[in-house]
């Protein structure tokens, strides 16, 4: 299986998590975990994604759900987990 | 599995803290396009590095959006040319035939750099070492790209002085021949003492002879992850400190490591070695000399200096060795002038002065680098510095070096500006006595006692 982490930063408002899981419910991606917290009014989220399905686009889809925080107003990011369990696993 | 913590921290260290991996190089053996016919090396050289390299570029970018992690250079350093060039060159000006096939061969794959216009002479120079050296100061003058360097000492050979003596006249003819750019030249030579075959940094990468036809090699950075995680650690005994390097660079390596066998396998061409070098840039926040001035001494050049930048120095190595399977290059930290703000500020200050600096290279890598001196420094001087560190290069059995810029038609308190990732510097003072008698004797310095160990 081959996994990504999408993170969510910015400002709370209405549907932060409606729009981001119709964009990866749109892209065949399944979600394996979510986590979020409010810290001063401030969204945090992150998400650890299947995308075995869209492993040959992910630059493409990359650059799509970074634009769709930008529609938002908030940043997103998605990496493919390896540099996270690299840095942080031994 | 990964918690938000750990992934935040990741994503703080790329945003704000300026974690990157400096550089992809590729080395490319370029033995098998010798030839007695220039015409015909100059093709061979050009169609090797354009076939082997032409998906470099756009292989780093893709990775760099896959992690999200920037990749800041992607560059190529090739055989030494004075090897590669030897049968077919007859003169300096053939050589610098093969510097341009070299620039234009960088631009058609997109790097920034290509290292390897090279000679390797620590014992004695063959004709065509001699005119391969010779011909540097023409062949950087009229290339972008093209990166220089020469070994002229070695712990196993001794000092070739001969050497040494020519480089000092060859660095000053490079400061002539680019003095409408501030001598800029001077930034992209480099002269060594125990070079090392597989260094991924410029301006002194060259794919030495004992390594395969092609190979990756990555180095990686991060100074700037390094003081934030020592502003935590103020004011706490020196083996928290430690530690806290030592887990910093294992974090840094191992994102270096990452990258280095993702290339590998897209590009399908052996994994060298990860250099575990901080490496600064002249972006606030992306420096050596704050780290040592995080570390407690008011500014870079104070007494402790050296004491903190060698410890500095072995943490870094302590942490980042356990994070790569394969460790080479330079590995430790780089104090290079112009690139990094922290220096240029105590050296603006009167903090930190050549001499220091010295005393600093024989306890971290490299050595000179990237230091403005006054225009009208004779070449035996230069010659002189070049002699010093080499010869703590040799005594210590380390890698030192110097890149020092005699900036034509500027003195003592004027400021040169290199641009971009080679940043500005002040003109540093250089003592003006002389030492002509002792680097003009000609002959070698042997090499010293304890190399031999049969």
């Amino acid at each position: 299986m081959s996994k990504a982490i999408i993170t969510v930063v910015g400002k709370d408002t209405v549907g932060i998590i409606a729009r981001v899981c119709t964009f990866l419910a749109d892209n065949q991606i399944n979600i394996l975990d979510i986590s979020q917290t409010i810290v001063q009014g401030y969204f945090n989220m992150m998400m650890i994604v299947d995308i075995t399905a869209a492993d040959e686009r992910f630059g493409a889809l990359a650059e799509a759900i970074e634009k769709l925080g930008d529609e938002i107003g908030v940043k997103i990011k998605c990496q493919k987990e390896e540099i996270f369990t690299s840095m942080h696993r031994i | 599995m990964l918690n938000m913590f750990e992934v935040i921290e990741t994503n703080n260290m790329i945003e704000q803290e300026k974690l990157d991996v400096r550089t992809i190089t590729m080395g490319i053996s370029l033995l098998d396009c010798s030839d007695s016919d220039l015409n015909a090396v100059n093709d061979k050289i050009y169609k090797k590095i354009t076939t082997l390299a032409k998906d470099l570029v756009s292989t780093g970018e893709s990775i760099e959006r896959e992690f999200g992690i920037p990749i800041v250079n992607k560059r190529i350093s090739v055989t030494p040319i004075a090897l590669v060039g030897g049968a077919a060159c007859r003169t300096p000006e053939d050589f610098v035939t093969i510097a341009q096939t070299l620039d234009r061969a960088a631009k058609e794959v997109g790097v920034n750099f290509i290292g390897g216009y090279s000679a390797l002479v620590c014992k004695g120079m063959t004709a065509a070492d001699e005119n391969l050296i010779r011909s540097i100061p023409q062949a950087l003058a009229c290339t972008e790209r093209v990166c220089s360097s020469v070994n002229v000492g070695s712990t196993k050979t001794g000092i070739n002085m001969d050497a040494v003596n020519l480089m000092g006249e060859v660095v000053r003819q490079t400061a002539e021949a680019t003095k409408e750019e501030d001598s800029l030249g001077c930034a992209k030579l480099v002269v060594f003492c125990n070079a090392p075959d597989d260094n991924p940094f410029m301006a002194g990468a060259f794919h030495g002879v004992t390594e395969a036809d092609a190979i990756i090699n990555v180095g990686v950075s991060g100074p700037g992850v390094v003081k934030v995680a020592l502003e935590k650690a103020r004011g706490q005994n020196f083996e928290v400190l430690c530690e806290t390097i030592k887990k910093t660079a294992f974090k840094i390596t191992r994102v270096g490591q990452l990258v280095a066998q993702e290339a590998s396998r897209r590009l399908g061409i052996p994994f060298g070695i990860i250099d575990l070098s901080l490496a600064p840039t002249p972006a606030v926040g992306d420096s050596v000399a704050e780290i040592l001035e995080e570390i407690g001494l008011e500014r870079v050049g104070a007494p402790g200096t050296t004491a903190a930048l060698a410890m500095l120095n072995d943490q870094v190595k302590k942490g980042g060795v356990m994070a790569s399977s394969y460790v080479g290059g330079l590995s430790g930290a780089f104090i290079p002038v112009s690139e990094d703000q922290g220096m240029i500020d105590a050296v603006t200050l009167g903090a930190l002065t050549i001499e220091k600096l010295e005393a600093m290279t024989c306890v971290c890598s490299v050595g000179l680098d990237m230091i403005a001196i006054p225009g009208d420094t004779p070449a035996t001087t230069i010659a002189g510095i070049i002699a010093d560190e080499a010869a703590i290069g040799m005594v210590n059995q380390k890698t030192t070096a110097v890149r020092v810029i005699p900036v034509i038609g500027k003195g003592v308190g004027d400021t040169v500006e290199f641009g971009g990732l080679l940043g500005y510097a002040p003109v540093m003072p250089v003592n003006t006595y002389s030492c002509e008698k002792f680097v003009t004797r000609g002959g070698r310095i042997p090499a010293p006692i304890h190399s031999f160990k049969n």
